[in-house]
């Protein structure tokens, strides 16, 4: 900047440069504002992933290093899907041309303890990763309740504040969960199959629901919604009360090696098509039992690997890596899912990536890896 | 020709569509990783965006290799010549880093790298957690400093098409 009290140049006139810096300052500012806002540094109330996945953290009471934050018990599966070529009609992705091909998976119970019993995990879930000949990859995240909670990403979050345990009881208060039912009648459908749907002995025979819905894209360009389901070919058997009272707290990952030991498990992949006014944007409405229903293929599981070490420890199973002929829906717990499996991914990779997560990894004495 | 007063038109283009690029894409980025909403299609947006502005970087350099930019006035201070060459090399290395260190993160992640359609990347770098922790982490901090390094950019533009009036801003801005 030239000292303003050297005279000018000839033919120069002298200008005073403070509007000029101050017109760049006040731009230079602006943008870095705008920047942060978008950013959410200057809404602290806004709801975002990290702070979603926050709340999930505090919610489980402690942070086990290295292990998802959610579902945090697992194991790897693996095995190969094995498509008849019905999917063809539906979807141009190449995973439904008839074949054959290998899968990579991860099954679980829900909550954030890598070590809980068995018998507290409601929830099971069956993620997958099936990548086609022609490169394309499908992940998909599957649970065993028939609806989701909640239809919003806030209604999400609340369940979450609601469900923290309260330090005196190391239980959720009550209160605060009949609040969120109020607040949420939409979550009764959940809470019903919570409490009145019969307990499986086996991740075996468990179904495992895609729930939410996605678009189908088919050769021609034609599209239509659809949900899809895992229907287990094992025969389903109930475990009552008591016998869950009596269960080993690893007794799931038990009787799965004792059944893979005699054969593979194989479960029939049921796309449901949606009529023309079913809810595509809202997973906690179920669709009229009456739906075409099509087997596009088998999966086929025959082999596990414990998580710690497993080929599934460093995948996100998010559920919107989609092949070309899949598409997301509007549904807005899809996107709430996939923003907050990627912090949760990230916030676990980093511990194990910098060494933090010994129990996670396998480094730690006598860790048991939060084996099922 | 470096004797002219002016950047030749492809360097003129190249510098105005990818300085709407780059804001775009830092916004974008910093957005898709606060929204619990949109994150889905902004993400679909930022991989090909990123990886367009590394195709469009090799070709600037290519240009500006053969065709270097005009000079500097010759009454410019020395510290401010220093800090435009520093700042510009610097905007150049994070113009290619930007997208490599995206790229390699959603290969060590594990991740698949779509583009459109069917058309995807291939991983350019293994499988590792570690690998991905740190690339992840760089990603963020890389994008923090070009977004202040195209802040400064912008500052000692404005400061040479408002305060100095030494022809530098017009170089960019102007034809021949």
């Amino acid at each position: 900047m030239p000292d303003p009290a050297t005279p000018p140049e000839a033919g120069k006139p002298r200008r005073n440069p403070l509007p000029a810096l101050a017109a760049i300052a006040a731009i230079v500012a602006a943008m870095a504002l705008a920047f942060a806002w978008v950013g959410g540094w200057l809404t602290p109330a806004k709801l975002t992933p990290a702070r979603f996945v926050d709340v999930i953290e505090k919610a489980n009471g402690e942070v086990s290093a290295g292990y998802r934050r959610a579902h945090a018990k697992g194991l790897c599966v693996a095995g190969s899907f094995e498509s008849n070529g019905a999917g063809v009609a539906l979807s141009k992705a190449r995973v439904f041309a008839a074949g054959k091909l290998p899968v990579l998976g991860r099954m679980s119970i829900g909550g954030g303890s890598p070590h809980a019993a068995d018998s507290g995990g409601r929830v099971r879930s069956l993620s997958l990763q099936l990548i086609a000949d022609d490169g394309q990859e499908w992940r998909t995240a599957m649970n065993s309740f028939p609806v989701f909670m909640v239809a919003t990403a806030q209604g999400f979050y609340d369940l979450n504040v609601a469900s923290t345990a309260d330090p005196a009881t190391g239980k959720p208060d009550p209160a605060k969960m009949a609040a969120f039912g109020q607040a949420h009648p939409e979550a009764a459908s959940f809470f019903e199959w919570a409490k009145t749907a019969p307990w499986s002995t086996s991740l075996a025979s468990t179904t495992y629901n895609g729930v939410n819905a996605f678009r189908f894209v088919d050769a021609a360009g034609g599209h239509r919604y659809v949900r899809w389901s895992m229907r287990p070919q094992t025969p389903f058997e109930a475990m009552d009360a008591e016998q869950l009272k009596a269960a080993d707290p690893n007794f799931l990952s038990a009787d799965l090696a004792t059944r893979l030991a005699e054969g593979p498990l194989r479960w029939d992949l049921v796309v449901t098509v949606a009529g023309a006014d079913d809810p595509v944007a809202d997973p906690t409405k179920a669709w009229p039992e009456d739906r075409q229903q099509i087997v596009v293929g088998t999966l086929v599981v025959d082999r596990t690997e414990p998580q710690i070490n497993g080929a599934c420890r460093d995948i996100n199973f998010d559920p919107l890596v989609l092949p070309a002929g899949i598409e997301a829906s509007d549904d807005p717990i899809l996107a709430a899912r996939s923003a907050i499996y990627s912090v949760s991914f990230n916030r676990r990779e980093h511990e194990i990536g910098t060494g933090k997560a010994p129990d996670a990894t396998g480094q730690a004495g006598n860790s048991t890896g939060g084996k099922p | 020709m470096s004797t002219s007063k002016h950047f030749n038109l492809p360097a003129r283009l190249l510098h105005w569509l990818m300085s709407a690029m780059i804001l775009t894409m830092l916004f974008v980025g910093v957005g898709m990783v606060a929204s619990i909403t949109q994150r889905p299609w902004l993400v679909d947006l930022h991989r090909p965006v990123g990886i367009a502005i590394l195709l469009l970087v090799i070709v600037r350099l290519i240009n500006r290799l053969l065709s270097p930019p005009p000079p500097l006035p010759a009454d410019l201070p020395t510290l401010q010549s220093i800090a435009a060459k520093l700042s510009h090399l610097l905007l150049y290395a994070l113009m290619f880093a930007m997208p490599l260190v995206g790229w390699s993160m959603l290969s060590a992640g594990g991740y698949p790298i779509p583009m459109f359609g069917s058309v995807h990347l291939p991983a350019i770098v293994p499988h590792d957690p570690a690998l991905y922790a740190v690339l992840r982490c760089a990603h963020t901090w890389l994008a923090f400093l070009l977004f202040a390094t195209v802040l400064l950019h912008l500052a000692a533009a404005l400061f040479h098409a408002w305060v100095r009036r030494d022809g530098v801003f017009q170089s960019m801005a102007g034809g021949d």
